[in-house]
């Protein structure tokens, strides 16, 4: 991902729900949502969990690896920002932890990656105050 | 209560234009709702419910005041592609409870003579959860070919075997002068065209076009009083999937539950259905579509297009009008799934007709199959 797409793509909002996990991401720390009433494990953050409704909410550190539960190369975005990085991975990731998320895989030629693909998070800052996850082959060693 | 045989589709019409720079958005879903009404043997004045989706930022009020209607009932359902098909359901309810006789739904787009890139897009906010997926860069196409390639590893299905749905839908519109491309295909062709994300490739997609179309609904009981021949409502189900709190499989679709549902409610069986219309953002999603319907085993979808049997002349025949693959895709197709099935049922399709058509299944699909999206079935039969 070029340092220049990156400031065209869209930056989340954070927002009271979501600040607890973009602020790790900034420290470049995965962390999942836990409910402290039921003990669910849930992303994306909310404030009120679906399963039993309480507010009281903590973090768990994901080990940030996963493996790749289905992907597609995106060959086509007009969207500024994205244009730039084409041919480029479209994923979803299942953490270790049981949760999916979507994201990009880096730091490797789209053409190998495949389903079942062990990665690792790594974290692109985006100016002082955002950093997004994206994951790499596990082992790879290279900066995304 | 339920809707089985109380409700009937009394006028149907889809605007026969595919590229209409001439034209607003708002004159298509006019003079489609003025087919419709003719088609119906109704004025304006019986219309006492509206229906409409994807027009303005508070929904169906520009169309009403376009149109001059001030219904006893408004439904401005946005959950994409398959609003039209949940608002057919919707209409049903609502007649059935009292609170309106005779809704109107009408549709109207210009996307392909505004070049408004649908399935390469953005259109995401960044309200929760989007803010965690737009960052990636996801594209409507993209989240379906998430959904096919998760698909092919996990049964084996072949590109080949995507590629014939886009081969038969192109042979059916090849039979309806209104579609947008008609000339024959080959699996080859689909799979020699450009990847646009993999494992989906140019014509694995839908086309991109302007239209409309409109329905009205009514009571079976009013339905008598009417110049058509009434197609009854049998069942509907209405459905969703997304990743909820962080866990999915992403090959189970809406679809499983809206069709169980319409099924149960309509009291017939997979078998008695003569013509399906299935969404077909892309080819990936007819298939998964006749899978989560049950009307074949999961992953056993790639083996059950193959033969011939979703073409005509076939055993479950779908698309007869050419679908979204060939022949109209103005972003939101649900309308013409019902007004093609309203066609067959009432045995004016010409060419493409299916011999003796009694019962057909429409099945909308709406959003980014592989992230959210929803579905909404109907099963319609003929009188």
């Amino acid at each position: 991902m070029s340092n220049q797409a990156a400031a065209k793509k869209p930056i989340p909002r954070i927002d009271e729900e979501s600040k607890g996990y973009w602020e790790a991401c900034r420290r470049h720390e995965l962390r999942i949502q836990h409910c402290l009433g039921c003990g669910t494990l849930r992303h994306h953050p909310r404030a009120v969990c679906p399963k039993c409704l309480s507010s009281e909410v903590g973090w768990v550190l994901s080990s940030g690896r996963g493996v790749v539960y289905t992907f597609t190369v995106t060959h086509q975005n007009q969207m500024p920002g994205f244009r730039e990085d084409l041919p480029y991975v479209l994923a979803y990731v299942e953490l270790e932890e049981g949760i999916m998320l979507l994201t990009n895989v880096v730091g490797c030629p789209p053409a190998e990656v495949r389903i079942g693909l062990p990665v690792e998070v790594v974290f692109e800052d985006v100016g002082d105050d955002v950093a997004i996850p994206r994951f790499r082959p596990r082992g790879a060693g290279v900066i995304a | 209560m339920s809707l089985r045989n109380e409700i009937a589709i009394v006028g149907a019409f889809e605007h026969p234009r595919r590229w209409a720079p001439d034209k607003t958005a708002f004159q298509i879903a006019a003079e489609s709702a003025r087919g419709a009404l003719e088609d119906a043997g109704v004025g304006p004045a019986d219309v006492d419910g509206y229906a409409t989706s994807g027009v303005g930022p508070i929904g169906a009020l520009s169309m009403c005041h376009h149109l001059d209607l001030k219904p006893d009932w408004i439904d401005s359902t946005a959950i994409g592609g398959s609003s039209f098909v949940a608002q057919v359901a919707n209409a049903g309810a609502a007649i059935r409870a009292g609170l309106c006789t005779t809704v109107l739904v009408s549709y109207g787009s210009t996307a392909a003579s505004e070049r408004f890139a649908i399935g390469t897009g953005g259109g995401f906010t960044m309200d929760p959860p989007d803010q965690f997926d737009a960052p990636y860069g996801p594209t409507i196409v993209g989240a379906y070919a998430m959904a096919a390639q998760r698909h092919m590893h996990q049964y084996g299905t072949t590109s080949e075997q995507l590629a014939g749905i886009a081969v038969t839908m192109r042979r059916h519109a090849g039979l309806n002068p209104d579609a947008k491309y008609r000339d024959p295909i080959t699996v080859d062709d689909v799979l020699a065209s450009r990847m646009i994300s993999s494992p989906l490739h140019l014509l694995d997609c839908c086309v991109i076009s302007d239209g409309g179309g409109a329905l009205v609904v009514t009571s079976a009981e009013r339905a008598r009083d009417l110049r058509r021949k009434p197609v009854l409502l049998l069942g509907a189900g209405i459905a969703n999937r997304h990743p909820g709190i962080g866990r999915r499989d992403i090959l189970d679709i809406a679809a499983r539950q809206s069709g169980a549902r319409a099924f149960e409610r309509a009291q017939v069986s997979r078998d008695d259905v003569d013509l399906c219309m299935i969404y077909d953002s892309f080819t990936i999603t007819v298939l998964l579509t006749l899978e989560n319907l049950g009307f074949c085993a999961p992953g056993e979808g790639g083996a059950f297009v193959g033969d011939g049997r979703i073409g005509l002349g076939g055993a479950l025949p779908v698309n007869l009008d050419g679908g979204g693959l060939s022949s109209n895709h103005p972003g939101m197709r649900g309308i013409f799934l019902v007004v093609e099935a309203v066609r067959q049922l009432r045995g004016e399709a010409g060419p493409r007709q299916v011999a003796g058509a009694k019962i057909a299944l429409c099945h909308g699909t709406g959003g980014f199959l592989g992230i959210r999206h929803s579905g909404a079935t109907l099963l319609l039969a003929g009188a």
